[in-house]
């Protein structure tokens, strides 16, 4: 049931994140990127299995945990792209925002003289 | 412990933390920039030495066995990459000691540019999948600060787009690696390889390989996702294209390489034949894209699209000559392009423009510029005896030997055309009487000794390598069907970076 539930949320986050990129604002291009990036984590974690076990924690005296137990590999997957995407946004946004100031608009329909 | 394995990451950082402390000394940085890459070059090259009559190396990081932990693997394929990111590495830093202004340094770029090779030999090397995407992040943001470092107008446009689209593929790779981790329950790529050889839904897998193939299409810059690469490749300084175009995208053609010849070859009928297709658009918007251009970075970018066709050609037909025919048209492109977007540096910094209109004259004025100009182009459109012809023979051989008419016909066509732009440049940059505005442009630009053995050095030196390619291509055609026999017998892999394995 809740695979179903966090599955529909992964789809909509991917929806509005592209349909927000393909806004052409600026700003909302960056909502839109960390939208999909939260999809793209939830995805992740979705994908990897839901359980109810128990924490990965080798108790002591022993030197395996005790099966069964969570898979802690997604949650340290998660956590490297939530840096990373951390960062990427950051920079994203100082240079939107420079790129707004150089070109005095917000429309990236506008910004084109480097196409053709 | 093989020390020799890191060490194509670990020189880069160290060389990135020094520049970084030396920020105000850029004659250091200078230094740190040729030594360190030059030192890179030297281990990659001993590297490929090793590799190639030792077989594949392994290294498991913090000696966790291998499932678990991360494999560095070095088979002949990264090898040779790795010796390819070395040598562009090194004729970059030597060009960018005369191109290069003052200022840039000082905000970081020769820091930048080590991360940058840092992340690209870290993509040649993982054995993981993640990690791969760890490295492709490294490499990304190097390249985004590069792009953009120095704020001009073009720059941020032409950054914008190309951080746009690099940022969702990122997001489409992070996406299908997380269902491929849920359905298989690990990263390692060996691993990876076994499991899915007995995977139980196979149709989800296919789904998820399309998903890889979308995310590493953008990267290499693959039909129909290309636009970013034409709209941003020549909008900062020209060591920075140099490096990108040599560069950057052969990671993504790497990676789809690696993963369509060790993972996702179950359904190879059909995963392959997308790529094959993809190819052949590819190389042909990619070559009529160029046609319309009329700057001369411009004219290459778009031929880099075209090139990548090519590569990915060979992974299409997947046959053992054809996948030679791949790798050794990564090695003739990425030194040929490289050296052009060199020679058009030079150009841009006689007379500060790439704007064929406002050039000409270049074969009186400079004859030896035009002689080099003419080699790598002349490689790049497959005249023999130069490296591109023996790489498009290959390819083509190789075509015509699967009955695969329609591809071999556009590779040929699309070598005609990539003739026509070449003689476009040379018609308007060298042959044309040079336009009085930028001659008085030139007479007022310093061009000193020193200029020219900096400028000069590599673009002479990658075009020694392309006519030796040409004239000997014995050895590395040698090397690289043996490259592609690895590749396509993905046991030796397996086994390589699974032995000792603690089975799960």
């Amino acid at each position: 049931m809740t695979e179903v539930f966090l599955s529909l949320v992964i789809g909509v986050l991917y929806a509005a994140g592209l349909y927000l990129m393909m806004c052409r604002n600026i700003a909302k291009f960056i909502i839109g990127l960390g939208l999909i990036g939260h999809g793209a984590n939830l995805l992740i974690f979705t994908a990897a299995g839901l359980s109810t076990q128990r924490a990965p924690i080798v108790p002591e005296g022993v030197t395996i945990p005790v099966v069964p137990i969570v898979d802690p590999l997604p949650q340290a997957l998660i956590l490297t792209a939530i840096v990373i995407g951390f960062g990427l946004t950051a920079f994203v946004l100082v240079l939107f925002l420079s790129a707004h100031e150089v070109e005095g608009t917000d429309d990236l329909e506008k910004m084109r003289s480097t196409d053709q | 412990m093989n020390l020799l394995l890191p060490a194509p990451l670990l020189i880069p950082l160290l060389c990135a933390t020094l520049s970084l402390l030396g920020r105000r000394a850029v004659g250091v940085q200078r230094f740190l920039a040729v030594a360190g890459c030059s030192l890179n070059l030297v281990v990659s090259a001993c590297l490929l030495y090793v590799v190639d009559n030792d077989g594949i190396q392994v290294m498991q990081s913090g000696s966790w066995p291998a499932p678990f932990g991360i494999s560095l693997v070095v088979d002949r394929l990264s090898a040779i990459m790795l010796v390819l990111s070395g040598l562009m590495g090194a004729a970059v830093a030597v060009f960018s000691l005369a191109a290069m202004d003052r200022h840039r340094p000082k905000f970081g770029f020769y820091f930048f540019y080590h991360t940058l090779l840092m992340g690209v030999n870290g993509s040649f090397l993982t054995g993981d999948l993640f990690n791969l995407y760890v490295w492709f992040e490294v490499m990304l943001m190097s390249s985004f600060a590069l792009m953009s470092l120095g704020s001009e107008r073009a720059q941020l446009e032409g950054g914008i787009k190309y951080v746009a689209l690099n940022v969702l593929s990122t997001a489409f790779f992070l996406a299908a690696l997380g269902v491929l981790y849920g359905m298989t329950g690990t990263l390692n790529m060996a691993h990876l390889a076994t499991i899915v050889r007995s995977a139980g839904n196979q149709g989800m897998l296919t789904t998820v390989s399309l998903l890889f193939m979308v995310a590493f299409g953008i990267k290499s810059a693959a039909f129909p996702l290309f636009f970013w690469l034409p709209a941003s490749y020549h909008t900062p300084p020209t060591p920075v294209s140099a490096i990108f175009a040599g560069l950057l995208t052969k990671v993504g053609v790497y990676a789809l390489i690696r993963l369509f010849t060790l993972v996702f070859v179950t359904d190879a009928a059909f995963t392959h034949l997308i790529l094959l297709v993809g190819a052949g658009l590819t190389m042909l918007t990619g070559v009529l894209g160029a046609a319309a251009q009329t700057e001369m970075r411009r004219i290459l970018s778009f031929h880099i699209v075209s090139q990548v066709g090519y590569m990915i050609m060979g992974l299409g037909l997947l046959t053992p000559l054809a996948l030679a025919g791949s790798v050794f048209y990564i090695v003739h492109h990425v030194i040929v392009k490289t050296n052009l977007f060199l020679v058009a540096g030079v150009i841009a910094f006689r007379t500060g423009t790439n704007e064929l209109i406002a050039l000409g004259g270049f074969v009186r004025t400079m004859p030896w510029l035009a002689l080099f100009f003419l080699i790598p182009a002349m490689s790049l459109a497959g005249l023999p005896p130069l490296s591109g012809f023996f790489a498009k023979l290959m390819l083509i051989v190789a075509s015509f030997r699967e009955f695969s008419w329609v591809v071999a016909i556009t590779a040929l066509v699309v070598g005609f055309l990539t003739l026509y732009s070449m003689t476009k440049i040379w018609n308007e940059v060298f042959w044309k009487p040079m336009p009085p505005a930028s001659g008085e442009a030139m007479a007022k630009v310093p061009w000193s000794v020193r200029d020219r053995v900096c400028l000069f050095g590599p673009i002479m030196a990658l075009a020694l390598c392309t006519v030796l390619i040409g004239i000997c291509a014995e050895p590395l055609f040698g090397l690289s069907e043996r490259a592609a026999g690895q590749l396509l017998n993905p046991d030796e892999y397996i086994r390589a970076v699974l032995a000792g394995a603690v089975r799960p």
